[in-house]
């Protein structure tokens, strides 16, 4: 009877992940259950291990199993530059992307009133010590264009503003092999707006 | 293509229509039958194939249709793509177009919906809201992309209104959403004022229904009209607003000012029936300057219009919307209300028996 019990919590838990249901819950439970050796203890220890070992790294926010992350850590990537993202996902995703050899900083969020996310649950303060420590000479503001992404964005740049940095943002427009007839007019104009000579 | 038409409507367990399913051919819709059976139901559905709350402003839950409480969907072919809205139980109603899942501002592009309700009658003497809502559906009808301006102030001011109220004083805070506020606010006033311009453009000055006057104002003085403007008057505002707890200021606070322009007086001292004519020629004026510019009358939903008007200005009506060619939908008591546009119109009877609807088709 507690097995069965435990199995319908770990159903139950499972069904609480991004982007699964009960129902896709239970098929994983299943498969898991199916393939003990080959998955489902290796995914324990690993969960185990991540668990115990990953953290927020005290310098930018990224994801670490030390104090410091890999990418603050490496002397591959450029300093005087900083890349500030809302979330781990954001630097994931300009990561995968290879565009960008600077470092990073994680907010942790964007302001949000409603959800009670004040400038204190971001990390600003953090972001303003490294630019003076680390020597940045420019900070880039990969938020979202939306409302919340860009108050935070005026918001951060407002912060900074007496440090002398120089403060720019991601810019706004058509996308890469995007069609004109499928864009938002919204869209269409900041693209004009930030048209350049050819 | 902007601005089409409803070619076919099937709805389903929404409000008192179980099953209907109803094809259009072009010509204005009249549909008549007794109070309560379910006519407005049938408008209604339509003024939900554009973006918002449709021209009951309407919960998703409140449509669903009892005691069997299902959900609701509504099924249609707009400007040839097929638009389909449902909503489960609980659930925020969903939009789809051509079968894959679309926000509902991407509706403000297929069809351009307008409606008359007879709560509008006291449109002229009750709050500001009603009018500046009345005032953004027609700038909506012009300006598709209104919907997700109004929609972004809307976040932003809703943001700084939390923090009034929390009594929260990082000034840049403050500033940070002002800006966003100022940006998305100085689109709001420009294309509301573009929609104003092209309205009194648009009204004849000699036909049946009389010409309005119109102008947008503030509470207490002008709206600024500038982003630099508005920013400062944002900015301006807060210790105010803070005593307040919200915005005071801004574009959410605008107000359609309107005259009976051949009498000179305010439209709310109008007589009733004046005030109602005064709302007519204000969407027959949209519906002839959407016309000019796309090529296409917009939507129009005239509910219990026709009662209001004497014969000599309803034959008037009937004969503008034919000429502008565009789908309308009216409704009324009974046949004889219609009987101007014989063959001319789809005449259509809603009955109700066991609070399920039925309509029929009538042929003239």
């Amino acid at each position: 009877m507690d097995a069965t019990r435990d199995i319908e919590e770990l159903i139950a838990l499972m069904a609480r992940l991004p982007g699964l249901g009960p129902r896709s819950a239970r098929r994983a439970v299943l498969h898991l259950l199916k393939k003990r050796d080959g998955q489902l203890l290796p995914l324990a220890q690993l969960l185990d291990r991540v668990g115990r070992s990953v953290r927020a790294c005290l310098n930018c926010g990224n994801l670490s199993t030390g104090n410091i992350c890999a990418l603050c850590d490496s002397p591959k990537r450029a300093t005087g530059v900083i890349c500030v993202v809302e979330d781990v996902a954001d630097l994931w995703a300009m990561e995968r992307a290879q565009v960008f050899d600077g470092r990073y900083h994680v907010l942790g969020g964007t302001l949000s009133p409603l959800d009670d996310i004040g400038p204190d649950d971001l990390h600003i303060p953090k972001l303003r010590d490294r630019i003076a420590a680390e020597d940045v000479a420019e900070v880039i503001l990969a938020l979202n264009a939306t409302v919340e992404g860009q108050t935070t964005a005026h918001y951060v740049a407002s912060e900074l503003a007496p440090t002398g940095v120089r403060v720019s943002s991601l810019a706004q427009g058509v996308p890469i092999g995007g069609e004109l007839d499928y864009l938002d007019d919204g869209t269409l104009r900041a693209a004009l707006t930030a048209r350049k000579s050819f | 293509m902007t601005g089409g038409r409803v070619a076919t409507l099937a709805l389903s367990h929404f409000r008192s229509h179980r099953r209907t399913r109803l094809t259009f051919d072009g010509r204005p819709v009249a549909v008549h039958g007794p109070n309560g059976a379910g006519k407005t139901n049938l408008l209604e559905a339509v003024s939900l194939l554009s973006p918002g709350r449709g021209m009951r402003r309407a919960q998703a839950e409140e449509i669903i249709r009892r005691p069997e409480a299902i959900g609701w969907r509504i099924a249609a072919e707009v400007a040839g793509r097929e638009v389909e809205l449902r909503a489960e139980p609980g659930q925020p109603r969903t939009t789809r177009i051509d079968g894959k899942a679309a926000p509902q501002v991407g509706l403000a592009r297929l069809a351009r919906v307008l409606w008359l309700v007879p709560a509008m009658d006291r449109l002229w003497l009750e709050g500001a809201e009603g009018r500046r809502r009345f005032l953004d559906r027609m700038t909506l009808s012009f300006l598709p992309d209104h919907a997700e301006g109004v929609l972004a102030y809307e976040k932003a001011m809703r943001d700084r209104n939390r923090l009034l109220k929390d009594g929260v004083r990082d000034g840049r805070w403050y500033d940070a959403l002002e800006v966003q506020m100022a940006r998305h606010g100085a689109g709001i006033e420009a294309r509301r004022r573009d929609a104003l311009e092209r309205l009194t453009a648009a009204q004849t000055k000699d036909g049946p229904f009389p010409a309005a006057d119109l102008a947008l104002i503030g509470p207490e003085e002008e709206v600024p009209e500038t982003e630099a403007a508005l920013l400062e008057a944002f900015g301006r505002s807060r210790p105010r607003d803070m005593a307040a707890g919200r915005t005071l200021v801004g574009p959410h606070r605008a107000d359609l000012a309107g005259r009976y322009a051949a009498k000179d007086i305010e439209a709310r001292l109008c007589s009733t029936g004046e005030q109602k004519a005064l709302l007519i020629s204000l969407i027959l004026a949209n519906a002839r300057a959407l016309r000019a510019e796309t090529g296409q009358a917009p939507i129009l939903l005239l509910d219990e219009v026709a009662a209001h008007l004497d014969a000599d200005r309803r034959a008037a009506l009937y004969e503008e919307l034919l000429t502008l060619g565009g789908q309308a939908f009216l409704t009324g008591t009974g046949p004889e209300l219609f009987a101007e546009f014989g063959p001319d119109a789809h005449h259509l009877s809603v009955t109700e028996t066991g609070g399920e609807s039925t309509v029929a088709e009538v042929s003239t």
